[in-house]
């Protein structure tokens, strides 16, 4: 189920003096199965553009196209497309509101209609992914911890079996561990068929799961390539505003130095394979006679 | 998106002599007024209070239509309310509908009532359109001060209003943002029956109180931790001191109550001659 | 033994609280802490190791079950001293919003002096002084809604700082922020410590804002169980993954290239560091 987005363009308060243009001429294709990040400095229109891929914000122009059908084209409610395109924001964990976990996360399937029996298994199957165990179900969710909690949210929307799971910082604010432990179950559910679209500001996090990476400035896509791609070109990440990761800022200085090694690593283990043959190579050069 | 700065108790900011006066004295001149309104029951007082009001909004350089824009809630009660007065108040008749009889006297009382609401509302928007958020909570807070030893929190009532205006902009864009995240789990706010959507606010306001609440706690820990202990012993960066146009204004509104007075009692109820 | 007025000291801190009907849980179990002035201590630990309650002690927002806290010579457990207490040791808290309770920058600013009877004119000047140093006087007429994270944060700071305070505590003041805003604060914090000598207590769970530090202790359980300079406490990398906090990617890399033979200083964490070091290598001096 690909979705495509034609000349997005989207204006706040459009024509009252506090205009503003969020969005301007976006165009993107996400495919099935794809794990795609979004990155971008803050106010660059992420939040915007991630709220018409489920049809939360109409475009001021332009358009979008789910499975090749214009989602607004036909006008009437997207809750069908909600459905499809599951999305989690930021803090997720301020939307928890039911008695128990398990009627939290069950709250998304009963919108869609289905019998007790198949919400208690989605309940089950989402609570199961994100990590969480079965005796959970019937706390309070304000009993629970802020990591817990998160992922309680995000259950509440995979319960819904989206085919594209969006989320927005899905770590933001945990500690390392709550981090790693939300990630690796979003790289689980990307593994199990979902298409999963990441918006981060951790460079070494999106670096290290995604595939393709869509760079974000000013309401505009400005680069659209594979995490190598995107942070070997180091003056144009700095222009954007963000930072390329540790270990690329390393390479690039060491190339400086003259080092003939590559500058498109995405972790540490591959900057310690370059150096560490580079390391080798000289120690050979000043053992021969 | 949704909270500009204008939201603010519609404060809007420009340079005018209403602007610059000192809060304590535009509340107290506004309650005076709103008083005196109701006072006067005559086409002579009419003319004075209207005219008071018009001098006051000129100038407070603020556009007539902001002015004006308070009264769009209450324009049909407004209209319901003088047509109650035209047609049953006994006097002499204009004309009949059907049983119904519309009375010059009743025609007055609505006008009367009709200048009275637009006069009191436009006066209203007028102080809050000239008085920033925090100079009317310390403005009322000098006010109410002197009451404190029968038991008026003045302090407190104060500190209510400055933290609720404080996050009023603040709650409403995470009720947005609540919304959407359970739009995206499927809910829907706007269909159904009124039993339905009051159902359906459930996924909103739980979230939104459960978070207010735990903003109530953090915020009582941040004021303690900077030495909050209640209005005991505290002093005000921002300090009111009346000025000579504030006093002008003063004579302005004690005139204006002595006509009105005056009027009421020298005339009793007038309406021009001729009616 | 007389207490220094220029240092903060926990001796045997412990603290405990009830959860539900019947658990007790140990938040603090035995702590000794000691902070020397204008020193920059940093408290790291993975969640649910005290540090926040810690830091609740320092100002007393929580008073001991058993043990001791000094503060400036103060014992937090006397009534007497609370608000002295409170005002030489200011904290900033985690969520940027909670902390202004004014609807206008500069005035949320002057809530601290004005707690503190502070006469009308000093505080005009104390609250420029501090959004001057914040770098947030521009913005003074600003409502508070309207801001990012990070300048929300600064504000949050110039708020204590307005009190004239010796510390500045500061629980996990950029958990929420992004990292333009993480930027700023820290910035911003490092320049009072080390331009204006304020002691800085700061508590984060992330590893690479701990390597601005003088001192860095590691907290877990309640105890804590490591500390030094940013650069002895990160040789333990293992010690540290294990407690599920992270060790900053160079630091990986400079410990992968150490463990395998490369006379690398193991721990190098910094970009110009490692380049140095690596150069070093390679030329062969």
């Amino acid at each position: 189920m690909p979705i495509e987005v034609r000349d997005l363009t989207h204006i706040y308060n459009k024509g009252s003096a506090s205009e503003s243009v969020a969005l301007s001429g976006v165009s993107l294709r996400i495919e099935d199965g794809e794990f795609v990040g979004l990155i971008g400095p803050t106010g660059s229109g992420k939040s915007t553009l991630i709220q018409h891929l489920n049809g939360l914000l109409k475009p001021t122009s332009g358009h979008v196209l789910v499975d090749g059908r214009d989602i607004w084209e036909k006008g009437g409610s997207l809750r069908w497309l909600r459905q499809k395109v599951g999305l989690v924001f930021q803090y997720a964990e301020q939307q928890v509101f039911e008695e128990t976990v398990r009627q939290d996360i069950a709250f998304g399937p009963r919108n869609l209609g289905l019998s007790e029996r198949e919400v208690e298994a989605r309940v089950k199957a989402a609570a199961a992914m994100v990590g969480l165990p079965a005796d959970l179900l019937q706390r309070s969710p304000f009993e629970l911890s802020g990591g817990q909690l998160r992922r309680v949210a995000i259950a509440g929307v995979v319960s819904m079996q989206p085919q594209v799971l969006v989320l927005d910082e899905p770590a933001a604010g945990l500690d390392p561990k709550g981090r790693d432990e939300v990630l690796s179950h979003v790289q689980d559910m990307h593994e199990s068929g979902m298409t999963v679209i990441l918006v981060s500001h951790n460079m070494e996090d999106v670096a290290r799961l995604c595939e393709r990476l869509l760079v974000l400035n000013q309401g505009q896509i400005v680069a659209n390539g594979t995490p190598r791609e995107v942070f070997s070109r180091a003056d144009f990440i700095s222009e954007v505003g963000l930072r390329a990761p540790d270990v690329v800022a390393l390479m690039e200085k060491l190339r400086e130095r003259g080092w003939p090694v590559r500058t498109d690593v995405v972790s540490v283990e591959e900057a310690f394979a370059e150096i560490a043959r580079e390391l080798g190579q000289a120690k050979g050069a000043r053992a021969s006679p | 998106m949704m909270s500009s700065g204008v939201l603010m108790g519609q404060y809007y900011p420009a340079e005018s002599p209403v602007h610059s006066m000192d809060p304590r004295a535009k509340i107290a001149i506004a309650v005076l007024f709103m008083v005196v309104l109701f006072v006067g029951n005559n086409f002579y007082a009419f003319v004075v209070m209207g005219a008071f009001a018009f001098l006051a909004a000129v100038m407070s350089r603020v556009p007539a239509g902001l002015l004006l824009r308070g009264l769009r809630p209450i324009v049909f009660v407004m209209i319901f309310t003088m047509a109650l007065h035209l047609f049953l108040t006994p006097g002499p008749a204009i004309f009949k509908v059907g049983p119904i009889t519309a009375t010059w006297s009743g025609l007055v009382q609505g006008l009367f009532i009709g200048v009275r609401l637009v006069i009191l509302i436009m006066f209203t928007s007028l102080l809050t359109l000239t008085t920033s958020p925090i100079e009317l909570t310390d403005g009322l807070e000098d006010i109410l001060k002197p009451f404190t030893r029968i038991g008026v929190p003045a302090h407190e009532l104060a500190m209510m209003m400055t933290i609720a205006l404080r996050f009023i902009p603040t709650l409403l864009e995470e009720a947005e943002r609540i919304m959407k995240a359970q739009m995206a789990r499927g809910a829907d706010f706007e269909s159904g029956n009124m039993m339905r959507r009051a159902k359906s606010l459930v996924p909103l306001l739980v979230p939104l109180f459960v978070s207010a609440f735990r903003r109530a706690d953090d915020l009582a820990m941040a004021m303690e931790a900077r030495c909050y202990r209640g209005g005991e012993g505290r002093t005000r960066m921002r300090q009111f001191r009346l000025h000579a146009r504030d006093f002008l204004a003063f004579a302005l509104i004690a005139l204006v109550t002595a006509g009105v007075i005056a009027v009421r009692v020298r005339f009793g109820p007038v309406i021009p001659r001729g009616l | 033994m007389a207490e220094e007025t220029g240092t903060i000291e926990t001796r045997a801190l412990v603290h405990r609280y009830e959860v539900g009907e019947e658990e007790r849980v140990t938040a603090l179990a035995g702590v000794d802490v000691k902070v020397s002035r204008g020193e920059f201590l940093a408290i790291i630990g993975p969640n649910g190791s005290g540090k926040s309650t810690l830091a609740k002690h320092l100002n007393v927002l929580l008073l001991p079950d058993s043990g001791d806290v000094f503060v400036f010579g103060m014992n937090t457990r006397e009534g007497k001293y609370i608000w002295d207490i409170r005002r030489s040791a200011g904290m900033v808290f985690q969520n940027p919003d909670n902390q202004i309770v004014a609807t206008v920058v500069e005035e949320d600013v002057a809530f601290g002096p004005e707690n503190l009877g502070v006469p009308p004119a000093e505080i005009r000047s104390r609250v420029d002084e501090s959004l001057d140093s914040v770098g947030m006087l521009p913005l003074r007429r600003r409502a508070p809604h309207l801001l990012s994270g990070g300048q929300k944060q600064r504000v949050a700071i110039a708020g204590v700082l307005a009190m004239r305070p010796k510390c500045i505590i500061l629980d996990e003041p950029t958990a929420m922020l992004d990292p333009r805003g993480r930027e700023e604060v820290m910035r911003t914090v490092l320049e009072l410590n080390r331009k204006h000598g304020i002691t800085i207590v700061y508590i984060t769970h992330y590893m690479d804002e701990a390597l601005y530090a003088d001192r860095v202790m590691v907290m877990d359980a309640g105890k804590v169980i490591m500390q030094g300079t940013p650069k002895e406490v990160f040789k333990n990398k293992d010690k540290l993954q294990s407690l599920g906090l992270d060790v900053p990617p160079l630091g990986k890399l400079s410990g992968m290239l150490a463990g395998a033979g490369y006379g690398v200083a193991p721990d190098a964490l910094s970009v110009q560091e490692l380049v140095e070091e690596l150069c070093r290598l390679k030329s062969g001096t």
